[in-house]
């Protein structure tokens, strides 16, 4: 076969391979082309975060508004402390909102939820949520339930 | 009967000696880059030999082994209610293991015992000691195109191998099942990662692909020059790179995905 046949075969197989990666990260991996969203951060402390992990969502009523930066252990306080990345659009949250770790079903993954308050102020960067509700434990809702509380 | 114990410290000298003559080889072979201009259509042939004839083989290997993985995810994940999750199943699966390893075992079947068994009929018909006569360094002229073929060969096989099977997959899971396509996608997209998935995934077919070529040329450079020793190298060609690319497989697995 004639070099420069060959070559532009060769070619092909190389654009192929590059279209498989394109493939690979746009369509399955969902990266998404738009730029990382500017986001401000927030902190919330909370006594069980459950299976909490980060990339999770953080979501207000039902819309996501930013992701789960870590989770770490607060060692004064021996409780959890969350960083969150909340998207620059969402800044009116009220001062007195509270954060609450839901579960998506029954059995799904663990997220945050933010209950508004009615607070006129609104939660700055930085800022860390005043009232947190934990994660259900679910041995605990067994035992609670058998023992008849 | 000290005659076997003999035979089997030949054995061990035997395998130590040929890892060091690999390892010089290896050497040789790399300190001799193809030299851009003369050396990049040398380069581009065996880049076809070795990954665009391999084509064939992965495209289908792929597309039934994504239709496999689509089917039988489906069958035990329906136990649960969670058939959704079979686009991320399929995508994971093939990602992070099937798509380097099935590719590098096909690849070292295919292009590797051919790449074997042409250097060592190169061997075998004294085309290579003549080339050292006539002052061309056989490394650099034949065996440098050969292994960086194969080295950038590999990972765009792996790539087309994880894709054709995860549309194989979507042709199971959401055409023939019944699957949902939105969730089907969406649940796969959520949870498949860019650099810990497809990069790690990348990453192993990279590796994958250096041992299967560096074995294979290998094999072929230092067999045994009759047409008995010619079999036996393309047959060690397939079982050393094939064990090779399984324990690499465990070993880099451990390292990327393991929690520690």
């Amino acid at each position: 076969m004639a070099q420069r046949t060959i070559e532009i075969i060769v070619g092909l197989f190389m654009v192929a391979g590059l279209a498989a990666l394109l493939v690979l990260a746009l369509q399955v991996s969902g990266l998404s082309p738009k730029a990382a969203e500017s986001t401000y951060t927030l902190y919330a402390n909370f006594n069980d975060t459950g299976g909490l992990r980060p990339r999770g969502k953080v979501s207000m009523a039902g819309v996501t508004v930013g992701t789960i930066e870590s989770v770490s252990l607060d060692k004064e306080t021996f409780q959890a402390r969350v960083k969150m990345s909340i998207y620059d659009e969402v800044d009116n949250i009220p001062a007195d909102s509270s954060a609450v770790i839901r579960t998506s079903g029954l059995l799904g993954e663990q997220y945050i939820d933010i209950s508004v308050g009615g607070d006129m102020e609104s939660l700055q960067d930085g800022d860390t949520f005043y009232s947190t509700q934990s994660a259900m434990n679910l041995e605990r809702l067994i035992s609670n339930f058998a023992s008849g509380r | 009967m000290l005659d076997r114990i003999a035979s089997l410290g030949r054995l061990g000298l035997n395998v130590v000696a040929s890892l060091g003559r690999s390892g010089r080889f290896l050497a040789g072979v790399l300190s001799g880059v193809p030299r851009p201009v003369t050396g990049f259509p040398l380069l581009v042939r065996q880049i076809y030999e070795v990954g665009v004839l391999s084509l064939a083989i992965v495209v289908v290997s792929g597309l039934f082994i994504g239709m496999v993985l689509g089917l039988q995810g489906y069958t035990i994940l329906s136990d649960f209610g969670s058939e959704a999750a079979i686009g991320q199943m399929i995508a994971l699966t093939l990602v992070r293991e099937l798509g380097p390893v099935v590719t590098a075992l096909l690849f070292a079947g295919r292009a590797g015992s051919a790449l074997t068994a042409e250097i060592g009929l190169m061997k075998a018909t004294e085309q290579l000691s003549s080339m050292e006569m006539m002052g061309v360094d056989p490394l650099r002229r034949v065996i440098a195109p050969r292994l960086w073929a194969g080295f950038i060969a590999m990972p765009v096989l792996a790539l087309i191998f994880s894709v054709v099977g995860i549309y194989g997959g979507m042709l199971v899971g959401v055409e023939w099942l019944g699957v949902f396509e939105g969730s089907f996608w969406s649940n796969m997209q959520s949870s498949v990662d860019f650099t810990d998935d497809v990069m790690n995934g990348f990453i192993k077919s990279v590796v994958f692909g250096f041992v299967c070529a560096w074995i294979a040329v290998f094999q072929g450079y230092d067999c045994v020059p009759t047409s008995a020793g010619i079999s036996s190298a393309t047959t060690k060609t397939v079982v050393y790179s094939s064990l090779a690319v399984l324990g690499l497989d465990f070993v880099l697995t451990a390292v990327m995905f393991g929690d520690f």
